[in-house]
């Protein structure tokens, strides 16, 4: 077996819908996943069970799971209760994934900030409200920053699980085209190009805001 | 201006504050002495209600304050600073936005009038020139001076200091001194609690030296310093001396 390099130039236009389609479904899937990781980073902080035990829950469920189940699971309910299509599965399913362990660092994040602070708000006379969006959340977050940068970068990776459900980005693009053209290990290789170019920008992106943010001071 | 009667304070199982009465006068400099675990920086954050308390009353202003009631206990903060051992100037903030960051959140204050009073208070800890530099770019005395702006931004009635220099090394423990006797010949009313014994027989216009959840004894710094009645004060004194 020769390994084609001629393929890779010929068939990588063919990729540019998948390519497109994996930036789709991890956008939306990272989007998601940050706001449900936030609403139960503060959920599972709080000290009312009414909050935290659901969190803690979704964070069990969801951390002890496969996440090819997780998607499997979520797209055959999903169709069958509300008729969902298998886009919007991929994307809930990638989004309640990440929202869990963004949770984590969120939570991890917030509650590495100093006591003081908070006490150094509410001493001026700052509701809690105030003191966690003005004083906690703005250093939870620059905190946070690394971790979401390589969390960012798992979910990215992992939107090519949605291969399982139909959704023709780059995994199951190459698949599909390997399998006809039987150059599989050549459509394999454009599929890793899109991959490492999308988590090269990541790292360089988050990379300049970590640089950045470490200019305007720290502790 | 405070006053506090009968305040008790458990840990758990641990009685910290065991009945408490003090009062602080208008433009009184109070200073709280005692050893570690006295419960003197226990007494002080009550004042404040950062910390809850059992038994007792809180009275800032006259009026008792209702530990359940949020509104009132934000309301009467604006009215009382507090200056924290460890600093907690807010890191993400430049100097200056640290120090307006009371007037305009809490008490909504426009930002040019804020940015005004900030000025004026930062100059009047002499660091002015530093109003855009970050905390991480400053020195811990420094840094304690941005703190006690921030607290007198919100022109309080009143200020707690926790230990405002136990923080520092040493050579930086002065000029954060001179600061509070420049505000306590201001006529501010302040209530701190120290290990600076020199300080606090030149400033104090009472000392409170508390032990073991009690005020032992208290006076002018003349008759706690040179004449403690009780054995417990005359103990305490020739250790840290």
């Amino acid at each position: 077996m020769t390994y084609d390099f001629k393929a890779l130039m010929d068939f990588f236009p063919y990729f540019l819908p998948a390519a497109w389609l994996t930036i789709v479904v991890s956008f939306f899937g990272i989007v998601l996943g940050v706001v449900l990781g936030l609403l139960t980073a503060f959920a599972r902080i709080s000290s009312k069970p009414v909050f935290n035990l659901p969190a803690r829950f979704y964070i069990f469920v969801i951390r002890g799971t496969p996440l090819l189940l997780q998607i499997l699971f979520l797209y055959y309910s999903l169709r069958s209760i509300f008729n969902f299509e298998a886009m919007t599965s991929a994307i809930v399913a990638l989004g309640v994934h990440n929202g869990a362990y963004i949770a984590e660092i969120f939570r991890g994040a917030i509650q590495s900030i100093a006591v003081g602070q908070m006490e150094a708000a509410r001493s001026l006379g700052m509701t809690y409200r105030k003191a966690i969006l003005r004083i906690v959340l703005p250093q939870a977050f620059k905190r946070a920053i690394p971790s979401l940068g390589n969390q960012f970068i798992i979910a990215l990776k992992d939107s090519s699980l949605a291969s399982a459900i139909t959704i023709k980005e780059l995994l199951l693009k190459a698949q599909q085209l390997g399998a006809s053209n039987f150059k599989m290990m050549e459509m394999l290789t454009i599929a890793a190009f899109f991959y490492l170019f999308y988590t090269s920008i990541f790292t360089w992106l988050f990379h300049k805001i970590e640089t950045k943010l470490s200019v305007s001071g720290s502790a | 201006m405070i006053t506090i009667k009968g305040l008790e304070k458990w840990f758990e199982q641990l009685h910290v504050l065991k009945g408490i009465d003090l009062i602080v006068n208008p433009s009184e400099v109070v200073v709280i002495i005692g050893a570690s675990g006295s419960g003197k920086s226990t007494l002080l954050r009550c004042i404040n209600f950062l910390e809850k308390f059992q038994k007792g009353e809180v009275f800032i202003e006259g009026k008792v304050v209702n530990q359940q009631d949020e509104k009132m206990i934000n309301e009467m903060r604006s009215h009382v600073g507090m200056v924290f051992q460890h600093f907690n100037l807010f890191p993400h903030m430049s100097v200056l936005h640290n120090v307006i960051e009371g007037p305009t959140q809490v008490k909504g204050m426009c930002k040019e009038e804020a940015i005004e009073i900030g000025r004026y208070y930062l100059d009047k800890v002499g660091l002015i020139d530093k109003e855009n530099a970050y905390p991480s770019m400053l020195s811990g005395g420094q840094k304690q001076r941005v703190a006690i702006a921030r607290a007198l931004a919100m022109e309080p009635s009143a200020i707690l200091f926790d230990e405002p220099t136990s923080a520092l090394d040493p050579e930086l423990v002065g000029e954060v001194l001179l600061v509070m006797k420049n505000l306590a010949k201001d006529g501010m009313t302040m209530v701190i609690v120290t290990h600076e014994m020199g300080f606090a027989r030149e400033v104090a216009d009472r000392v409170v030296y508390m032990d073991e959840g009690v005020i032992v004894e208290q006076g002018t710094p003349q008759q706690v310093f040179d004449s403690p009645q009780k054995e417990r004060t005359q103990s305490f004194l020739s250790r840290v001396r």
